[in-house]
């Protein structure tokens, strides 16, 4: 699947919540039920500090797509970290760069994406982009 | 009979009251809006809203520099809100007190200022485990560029500052002690009569950071006796980008300005600048004038309702708020001093304090969580942060209930 087919598919999936508790009860069992990262990799260097929550994320390079996987210590981050796991992991480093995130903002989560919130959801998705343009660089070198 | 609780509620008319403040008859996620943040800023009355209306349809112009009729009208009402701001705190006199842009600026300049006339290589700033950020950087960069060392006063279980140590700690290298009147995170309320009194036994001058105080507490600068006093506009129901340094004139007197421009000059030839008079020394530049008088505005509304009706009521407030969180299971408060103002903080088993934040918000429930900029204090107690509800006059105990069922509609989305 497409990156936009996997965040339609969530949209789809979130639409049938009634309300915002609906959503977040669904959002909290995918943060519950993911075991999302090796903890060898929960390591400070692989740590993104929001001013609140923090998220682990790790990232590795196999058959010409990247595979993330990340963590958090607050569950309603980690639901988030889980669906954008989930959109941009086992993507080619050019359709991970180019990739606009519509979903958050469609689901209605998009208070999640803003600096204040400081979760570090945003600066995950970052850091997984700024990891893609590196290899994607990295490619076009050779 | 009644109870006290009652009496006071009454006695301030909190309905009447809460109807000066008009965000707080305003809707957040379709609920009505409980407004708990009240450490991080106030609400702002009425009175406080019209005057800087006031201020930019009749007043607008710069001050202590024209000669024109406007100029004059503006300068006045600056003046005279620093002498309502001097008699709030009961300066000896109106030139001790300085507007600056906050709590943080002000004590920015002491560390500037104090710190380059008497700090020197060896020398010892004392701080304490319960400060905010901005009580504790500028010290480390003081500490940093003269090859000082900053010290600080350990704190029990409970959040409250272990005296005997801080006893331990005073010699005559100490320079300065600089702490909080009331703990942002914890709400303790620190013993700083006896640390004034400590401290001066060895001349050494205490600053206090009254940010979390000011609006809590009546304060009477005189009577402690303490040489600097910080605190925000903002958190006293005035306007932002506003805050006061009140510095005893002995010490004013003797510290360099902290910025050089207009103003704070009284002579400039390209070889030698002459310093102007006290308050004017620190205060270069156009100042926040529009929101220097709109906090003349608020402290005149706090002497309206009156600060020992608000110090009353609020420590009910606390009291309720302790009572009726207690009741949740897994519950642990973080900071539980014998004498607490204003602030519950707490943890909810090994829920995130985030999450509890964002299912509060979605109920309309504007709570502070994470280390509320006093990370080191946090480490203390091995938290990434708490959950804290803190309470201004105008929030009741029907508000209180209100957080206590959103805590317990969040503990039971989260568990």
């Amino acid at each position: 699947m497409t990156i936009n087919e996997i965040q339609d598919e969530l949209i789809e999936e979130f639409s049938l919540f009634g309300d915002w508790m609906e959503k977040y009860e669904n959002i909290i069992q995918m943060g519950k039920e993911l075991p999302l990262i090796d903890e060898q990799y929960k390591t400070d260097d692989n740590l993104i500090k929001g001013c609140q929550s923090r998220v682990w994320l790790h990232a590795d390079y196999k058959d010409g797509n990247i595979v993330f996987t990340a963590d958090s210590d607050a569950i309603i981050t980690k639901g988030l970290v889980s669906m954008v796991v989930r959109v941009l992991s086992n993507h080619t480093p050019n359709e991970i760069v180019n990739a606009d995130l519509y979903f958050v903002d469609q689901i209605g989560l998009k208070e999640h994406l803003s600096v204040t919130r400081s979760n570090g959801l945003l600066s995950m998705i970052k850091q997984m982009k700024m990891y893609a343009l590196a290899l994607q660089t990295k490619e076009n070198a050779n | 009979m009644k109870e006290a609780t009652t009496l006071v509620q009454e006695a301030l008319d909190i309905q009447r009251i809460r109807k000066d403040f008009p965000i707080l008859s305003s809707t957040v996620n379709g609920k009505p809006l409980v407004y708990f943040d009240n450490a991080a800023t106030s609400q702002k009355p009425w009175s406080v809203i019209k005057a800087i209306e006031h201020y930019y349809t009749d007043l607008n112009s710069n001050v202590h520099r024209g000669v024109h009729t406007l100029s004059q009208k503006a300068t006045d009402a600056f003046e005279a809100s620093r002498k309502k701001i001097a008699d709030f705190i009961n300066a000896a006199h109106d030139y001790e007190v300085i507007y600056t842009r906050g709590t943080t600026e002000s004590i920015n300049l002491v560390a500037h200022s104090f710190g380059k006339q008497f700090v020197k290589e060896g020398d010892i700033i004392i701080i304490s485990s319960l400060e905010h950020h901005s009580n504790i950087v500028p010290w480390q960069i003081l500490c940093e560029e003269k090859n000082a060392t900053l010290k600080v006063i350990p704190i029990n279980e409970k959040g409250e500052l272990i005296m005997e140590a801080f006893k331990e700690m005073l010699s005559e290298k100490v320079k300065l002690v600089s702490v909080n009147y009331v703990s942002n995170s914890l709400g303790t309320v620190n013993p700083v009569r006896e640390i004034i009194e400590a401290a001066h036994q060895y001349n050494i001058p205490v600053m206090l950071d009254a940010a979390q105080a000011v609006q809590h507490i009546p304060l009477d600068v005189q009577e402690l006796d303490v040489d600097f006093l910080a605190f925000s506009g903002h958190k006293m129901y005035g306007p932002t980008g506003i805050g006061i340094l009140y510095g005893k004139e002995k010490w004013l007197n003797a510290m360099p300005p902290y910025q050089g421009g207009g103003e704070m000059i009284k002579t400039v030839t390209f070889e030698k600048t002459t310093y102007n008079d006290l308050p004017f020394k620190f205060e270069a530049g156009t100042p926040n004038i529009e929101a220097s008088i709109c906090l003349g505005t608020a402290v005149d509304y706090i002497n309206e309702i009156g600060l020992e009706n608000i110090q009353q009521y609020e420590h009910e407030l606390v009291e309720y708020a302790t009572e009726k969180l207690s009741a949740i299971d897994g519950i642990k408060f973080i900071g539980t001093a014998d004498n607490k103002a204003s602030v519950v903080s707490f943890n909810i088993a090994n829920i995130h304090p985030y999450d509890v934040g964002v299912i509060l918000d979605k109920l309309g429930i504007a709570v502070r969580t994470g280390h509320h900029c006093t990370q080191p204090l946090m480490d203390i107690f091995c938290i990434p942060g708490t959950v804290r509800a803190s309470f201004a006059f105008y929030n009741t105990k029907e508000e209180i209930d209100v957080l206590v069922e959103g805590v317990k509609r969040a503990v039971k989305m989260l568990s």
